[in-house]
């Protein structure tokens, strides 16, 4: 991972971090010692990596939610445009709203999964700097749900399936969004995905940030990674409002319930895709191939649905999302 | 328990108020005349469920629906105060089960289905019952071929409170206001200060004609959350109705003195056993000279 900066990670991984950077120095030490060093060397090597293993066992095995939103937000964790590149053949990307502009925020385009074709979108944060700031953190304003509305209605018209991948803090809160109709746009793809006439994926791959989400978020399967979070405000926001302060996002997460777990007892996720230990960014590349195993599984179980029974599976489950109780009137 | 339309409303008695908007002293009985409503800034006060069914629909029409719907605490959650205080806080407060008010009742003649999203309720949030009633409404409308009207005021968008589940409400009336819209229904959505956040971005949205009470807070994000988050200061008047009727989402502002009579001539042009509007026999005669004017400005 050259380039990245390795410490620039949530503090409860630091500590492995900074003893996995060290076994490295020792195995470059290593590499030029002899005889007895060479031995001595070797020992402490395999202490340290078993105190790693320790360790890794007792941070990664008990995380509480706060961790977990912090994971989903880990600056190495993989982005749309990796599982794009890793698991899309053939992807042509489809730009522009035809209306005002074309938001980076949200990527749409033509792909090939797995000799399917599908229409793929998803939310852009970006990992360099630049990137980060061209796709405005994974914040999108009107014209980007407004793309992507666009794009599946094009999916429908050409029948194809469509995977949305969701990663967003949410949806920007600023005053040209509010100027060009931020809730309209949301509201109405919103409302279009409810009863658009081909299968919808929709595979939670970080954050999942309220209205942004769900802007490309109402579909036919609700998947999300281990690690990543799904809640109606953030944590911070939310510990701003109960107890007039942000730091408090940890107890915040914890209340929101927001967690893969929390939202499958809730009976709004579906299936919950599991992530190599300590999160997708410490294996990528299994992270990619859980992705791609379920993905293939949901699709392929999806595709086999005709359109009339899926359109009723959708509306009911939909209909079915809400807890309360019916008492004498 | 029987149901009963409650009547209570926080103001204090007393022959003159301030305005909260203009602060200009005002008579309480012009006020009330007005729909409350300031004479002078034409501010439209916060009223009541009630009042609302009084001002929009025909005398005695209303039925009530859904009810026997109720909320739980679905998450057990509990920042300074619990989920459960502050609904029972609620239901003292304005003596309704929750946010949101459905049932059928008739517009000059007409029946709708008509639900208010009350703003005296956790500032109109809307959780499970809420978006289960929307939904409902949205299903009554369509299984008996009725316009659907909502009155919103949610100016709390998703409740908190109930986390995950309030937030794919969104979802869930958008989808049951789909269907209706699909099979030629119609939806008339009046929207009353303030609607924002999570309804505002779904079911309050989403009306074949939206029409706004003037000065009424509509949007996205909160005027804080934005401020905060561009760091400066917002234009006046941003995010009110009339920044939305200028930026092209609103087909009317319309003061609440007129908001029933509007609603008629909406119904006569949506619904076809509506009769058209009788000429007015004054127009006859300067037909000709008015052609002109036709199109009121502004509101």
């Amino acid at each position: 991972m050259s380039g990245v900066d390795r410490l620039n990670v949530p503090e409860f991984e630091r500590p492995i971090v900074e003893l996995e950077m060290k076994i490295e120095g020792m195995r470059m030490d290593l590499a030029t010692a002899i005889g007895e060093r060479k031995a001595s060397i070797e020992t402490d090597i395999s202490e340290f990596e078993k105190d790693l293993k320790k360790l890794m066992e007792s941070v990664f095995g008990n995380l509480d939610p706060w961790d977990r939103v912090q994971l989903s937000r880990h600056p190495n964790r993989p982005l749309v445009t990796d599982y794009i590149n890793v698991l899309i053949d053939d992807f042509q990307e489809l730009k522009g709203d035809r209306a005002y502009k074309d938001d980076a925020a949200i990527v749409c385009g033509f792909g090939t999964f797995e000799g399917n074709k599908v229409m793929v979108m998803g939310h852009r944060k970006g990992r360099t700097l630049k990137e980060r700031l061209e796709c405005n953190f994974g914040c999108a304003h009107p014209e980007g749900y407004r793309k992507a509305l666009r794009k599946m209605k094009l999916a429908e018209k050409l029948n194809l399936p469509i995977i949305s991948f969701i990663n967003t803090p949410g949806a920007y809160p600023g005053i040209e969004a509010e100027e060009r109709g931020q809730s309209q746009a949301i509201a109405e793809n919103i409302r279009e995905m409810s009863g658009l006439r081909v299968p919808i994926i929709t595979l939670t791959i970080g954050e999942g940030g309220s209205g942004g989400a769900l802007g490309i978020g109402v579909g036919d399967r609700y998947l999300i990674m281990e690690n990543a979070y799904y809640s109606v405000i953030s944590p911070e926001g939310c510990a701003a409002i109960l107890w007039h302060d942000a730091k408090k996002a940890s107890d915040a997460a914890r209340v929101l319930r927001l967690t893969p777990n929390d939202l499958i007892e809730l009976g709004i996720m579906d299936e919950i895709v599991p992530e190599p230990f300590g999160g997708a960014h410490r294996d990528p590349r299994k992270a990619y191939e859980f992705v791609r195993q379920y993905l293939l599984k949901h699709l392929a179980e999806l595709m086999a649905i005709p359109v009339e029974q899926l359109m009723d599976q959708r509306y009911k489950k939909l209909r079915g999302m809400g807890k309360y109780i019916e008492v004498a009137a | 328990m029987r149901w009963a339309l409650s009547r209570k409303r926080g103001a204090p008695d007393g022959l003159w108020m301030k305005c909260p908007s203009c602060e200009a002293m005002v008579y309480r009985k012009v006020v009330e005349e007005g729909l409350h409503t300031c004479p002078e800034c034409q501010f439209h006060f916060r009223i009541s469920a009630a009042e609302r069914v009084d001002h929009l629909l025909d005398a005695d029409s209303f039925e009530p629906l859904f009810e026997e719907l109720e909320s739980i605490d679905p998450l057990g959650f509990k920042g300074k105060k619990s989920y459960k205080e502050k609904l029972k806080k609620a239901q003292e407060a304005t003596g309704h089960r929750e946010a949101a008010l459905f049932g059928t009742g008739k517009i000059a003649g007409k029946q709708v289905v008509f639900g208010i999203i009350d703003p005296n309720f956790i500032m109109g949030s809307m959780g499970s019952v809420v978006g289960e009633k929307i939904a409902r409404g949205a299903e009554h409308a369509y299984d008996h071929k009725l316009p659907l009207i909502i009155v919103s005021g949610s100016g709390g968008g998703a409740r908190m409170e109930e986390g995950i589940l309030s937030l794919f409400q969104m979802a869930k009336t958008s989808a049951a206001i789909k269907r209706l819209q699909d099979a030629g229904g119609i939806y008339i959505a009046v929207l009353t200060n303030a609607t924002m956040g999570g309804s505002m971005a779904s079911w309050a949205a989403l009306g074949d004609i939206t029409i706004a009470e003037p000065q009424a807070l509509l949007g996205f994000a909160g005027p804080r959350v934005i401020s905060q988050t561009v760091r400066q200061e917002l234009p006046p008047g941003f995010q009110t109705s009339e920044f939305l009727v200028e930026h092209g989402f609103l087909d009317q502002i319309c003061h609440r003195k007129e908001l029933r009579q509007r609603l008629v001539s909406m119904l006569r042009y949506t619904c076809a056993d509506m009769p058209v509007a009788e000429k007015p026999q004054q127009k006859r005669h300067t037909a000709k000279i008015a052609k002109t004017n036709k199109v009121q400005a502004g509101t």
